[in-house]
């Protein structure tokens, strides 16, 4: 069982930039995935609006029943979100891995243009690794 | 979950997970969307008109089971994006937390939604949203004037809630 299910990447006007499944059942073929990103950047949104108190920054923590979501938004507006198994620890650790590795290889890389799919090959090597189980567990000493 | 039998409410209510006052508010929908009741008790911010928030409300929840739906990566065959699926039907979501609060959701058999709306340290409130619906049992579906599906005026669910969510509050 794959402790993290997926990833994505969605940039600031809720366009899915990024995504990568690591083994859930019933893969979600592109036009799904697309949908899905945009359909959360809404939620997100709205999540604010309904807010009690001033300063709400949107949705950090999804809890389903058969997953959890973690979200993390940049101050750029970019928001990367992983899909994993309920109760997995130190996600908020990863996410700001993820943020290093994209502002590494995507955003330095002279040929990404801004707000575009991300295809960088250091990118994906190095977020393999860094998605790796014993990597995740590491994250948390 | 003890859904049917037993006409006492259960026995204990469930031990606090946090102290203070951090409920901000709570929100009971019926399966058609209509805000059966929403209780106020520490709410600083307000940005729309009371009816527009129960509608974005209802909307938020609306769509997160449908994205919770198409995402749970247990099932092979979820069907698209917004299907329509009965209660309990699909994989569904328990809370979602931001930094300024934390939302938790129930939903009955029936279709009736309970949400809590509290600061965002607090553990899970599973046990207390179903204890909160043994108050709905109790104090609204069985009181003969209460007719399903209008707005919740029973003063003794009310006096309940309040005291109840103080206490775990």
């Amino acid at each position: 069982m794959a402790a993290i299910y997926s990833l994505y990447i969605i940039n600031k006007s809720g366009g899915l930039i990024f995504y990568k499944d690591y083994g859930s059942k019933g893969r979600m073929d592109t036009n799904d995935s697309l949908r899905v990103a945009s359909l959360w950047h809404s939620m997100h949104a709205i999540s604010q609006q309904l807010s009690p108190t001033n300063g709400c920054s949107g949705i950090e923590l999804l809890e389903a029943d058969t997953f959890d979501l973690h979200c993390f938004q940049s101050l750029t507006g970019t928001k990367y979100f992983v899909v994993c198994e309920t109760g997995t620890q130190h996600m908020e650790a990863l996410l700001k891995v993820i943020y290093e590795l994209y502002t590494d290889y995507v955003l330095k890389n002279p040929f990404y243009e801004m707000e575009m799919p991300i295809r960088c090959e250091l990118f994906d090597i190095n977020l393999t690794q860094a998605i790796q189980k014993d990597r995740v567990a590491l994250l948390g000493r | 979950m003890q859904f049917f039998g037993g006409s006492e409410i259960s026995p204990s209510p469930p031990v606090p997970t946090a102290t203070g006052n951090n409920a901000h508010m709570m929100y009971v929908f019926n399966r058609n969307g209509v805000c059966l009741l929403y209780r106020e008790w520490n709410r600083p911010l307000h940005t729309l008109n009371p009816q527009q928030d129960h509608k974005l409300m209802f909307g938020l929840l609306f769509s997160l089971k449908s994205l919770t739906a198409k995402m749970d990566p247990t099932n092979a065959e979820k069907g698209n994006l917004g299907i329509p699926q009965l209660p309990g039907q699909g994989c569904s979501f328990h809370s979602f937390r931001t930094n300024t609060y934390k939302l938790s959701f129930m939903e009955t058999p029936s279709g009736i939604k309970f949400i809590l709306v509290t600061n965002p340290r607090t553990g899970d409130l599973r046990e207390t949203l179903k204890y909160i619906y043994n108050l709905y049992v109790e104090y609204v579906a069985k009181n003969p004037l209460y007719t399903p599906g209008t707005l919740i005026r029973c003063e003794l669910f009310n006096t309940a809630l309040d005291q109840y969510v103080r206490s775990i509050a």
